[in-house]
């Protein structure tokens, strides 16, 4: 099967982007260098396509009921032009995907799956909102998602937007104009950077890319791909699905227990096994660890304790272009997630040293 | 960009004669391009002695890992000590400053073996 393409396929080909396959799309893994973008988005701003992203939108009197049946997070207390981080959980707690739920409208959620889940998500939620007043609809032909990522993000889009930016809150949105264009645009991002996320008509997704590229230049702007994503996201301490989320762990291994409002009202699809769970603990817990190389342990290498004993698994790994050297995160048995724990991994049959710290690896500043 | 007066492998390095028993190897434009960028280089010990397909070390890009192969039978009598703190030399000096190792060959007729710049082009455009 051809991968999908996406709005802006021409701009990405036209600034010279190197694609990658990714849940069915051809996406830009990097313009020129992966570095080069990431350093962009920590000091100046990213310009990201994310429209591989599956938007679900569900509107009508019980939306909100539904939404609160259908995920592990309290969605009918999301106030209008608001967002929430929520998980969407199996009924044994194991994690179907984190999603952003957006309130866009008195009775309207649009939901952000990820790419490579929006399919399953999509099913889970028409199923689960059987016998709720409330219409599911796959929306994502309907939006690109444009991101500008980085400390520059507000000055860049600041001159393109009527939207004093001031007041659009982190995790809020707006339905707004940028270049002309109709967008909702939200304060979210995946960076660990402020940032915009702007869903966009694909036949308006041209005009606002190159206006924010033009409009960028000047303060350091770069187009970014996927390849700097990943990084960026790791050094924040942010999951992803496939990686530190799977339907083998609940959100509590992942430390985002916080996710799972077990105390909202009415049940949901989950709750008893993720009450037990909340109860009982879990045996092993993600932490983040560090290296004094660049080497870097990479996802499915064994985490070994000073005895040599097999305690765990790294979950994503990459040399960190902020730090200088090499970060990763793993699922590790509780007796080994005290920051300062010593252990190693097995890369390749060498053993390498790494010591557990706290997450996130990289802070910004404000 | 495929410099003529080198020699290549299928694994995408090139092999320059150095001296009547010597060559340099690295690996190509193609080969940098396709990793991104390089952030780390694991090269072998001097003194090592390895065989045509053996693993030389590893070049490691944010992504990914790849092997670098031994092309040639030989002693491993030079490696690029750069690499260690400035891996991104192989970025950008593929041919130059982004050298890896030289080896000592058991027999120096083999480079004769190895693909030329037009075979390795071909190459290179069928990847």
């Amino acid at each position: 099967m051809d991968s999908r393409r996406t709005p802006l396929h021409a701009e990405h080909e036209a600034l010279g982007a190197a694609f990658t396959d990714f849940a069915g799309w051809r996406m830009p893994l990097r313009y020129d260098s992966e570095l080069a973008e990431h350093h962009a988005v920590r000091t100046a701003a990213g310009l990201f396509d994310l429209t591989h992203m599956g938007e679900i939108l569900l509107s009508g009197p019980e939306a909100a009921a539904a939404l609160d049946h259908a995920l592990v997070g309290h969605v009918s207390a999301i106030g209008l032009g608001r967002a929430r981080y929520t998980m969407i959980c199996r009924e044994d707690g194991g994690v179907i995907d984190d999603l952003i739920v957006y309130r866009t409208g008195e009775r309207e959620y649009l939901v952000v799956a990820n790419a490579s889940n929006a399919a399953v998500v999509l099913d889970a939620l028409v199923s689960r909102a059987d016998g709720f007043d409330t219409t599911v609809v796959d929306a994502s032909q309907d939006h690109a998602l444009l991101a500008v990522q980085g400390p520059r993000s507000a000055e860049i889009l600041g001159g393109l937007t009527p939207t004093d930016l001031d007041s659009v809150k982190y995790y809020a949105s707006y339905p707004t104009e940028v270049a002309g264009k109709d967008v909702l645009l939200a304060r979210t991002g995946y960076t660990g950077e402020d940032g915009f996320e702007l869903f966009v008509a694909p036949a308006d997704a041209p005009t606002v890319w190159q206006r924010l590229l033009e409009a960028g230049q000047p303060h350091g702007l770069r187009p970014a791909g996927l390849g700097c994503r990943d990084t960026l996201r790791l050094e924040a301490g942010m999951p992803l699905y496939g990686n530190e989320l799977s339907a083998q762990r609940s959100p509590y291994s992942a430390n985002l227990g916080r996710v799972v409002k077990l105390d909202k009202p009415g049940d949901f699809v989950g709750r008893a096994a993720l009450a037990a769970i909340a109860e009982s603990g879990v045996d092993s817990v993600l932490v983040g660890l560090t290296t004094p190389s660049r080497r870097a342990p990479r996802h499915g290498y064994p985490v070994l304790d000073a005895d040599g004993a097999v305690i765990g698994e790294i979950t994503s790994g990459a040399l960190s272009p902020t730090l200088g050297h090499s970060v990763a995160m793993a699922y590790v048995t509780t007796a080994n997630v005290e920051p300062g724990t010593k252990l190693s991994v097995d890369v390749r049959g060498r053993h390498e040293p790494v010591e557990v710290v706290p997450l996130p690896f990289y802070k910004r500043a404000n | 960009m495929i410099p003529e007066e080198l020699k290549y492998t299928e694994e995408h390095e090139w092999v320059l004669r150095t001296g009547d028993d010597t060559v340099r190897v690295g690996i190509t434009d193609y080969a940098q391009e396709q990793l991104g960028d390089v952030v780390f280089v694991q090269l072998p010990e001097l003194g090592e002695k390895v065989t045509v397909g053996q693993v030389l070390g590893e070049v490691e890009s944010t992504k990914s890992v790849s092997d670098i192969y031994a092309p040639l039978v030989g002693e491993v009598v030079a490696r690029n000590d750069s690499l260690d703190q400035q891996p991104e030399l192989v970025n950008s000096d593929p041919y130059g400053e982004g050298w890896m190792v030289e080896l000592r060959l058991a027999d120096p007729a083999e480079v004769d073996g190895l693909l030329d710049a037009s075979a390795y082009q071909e190459l290179a455009a069928q990847a």
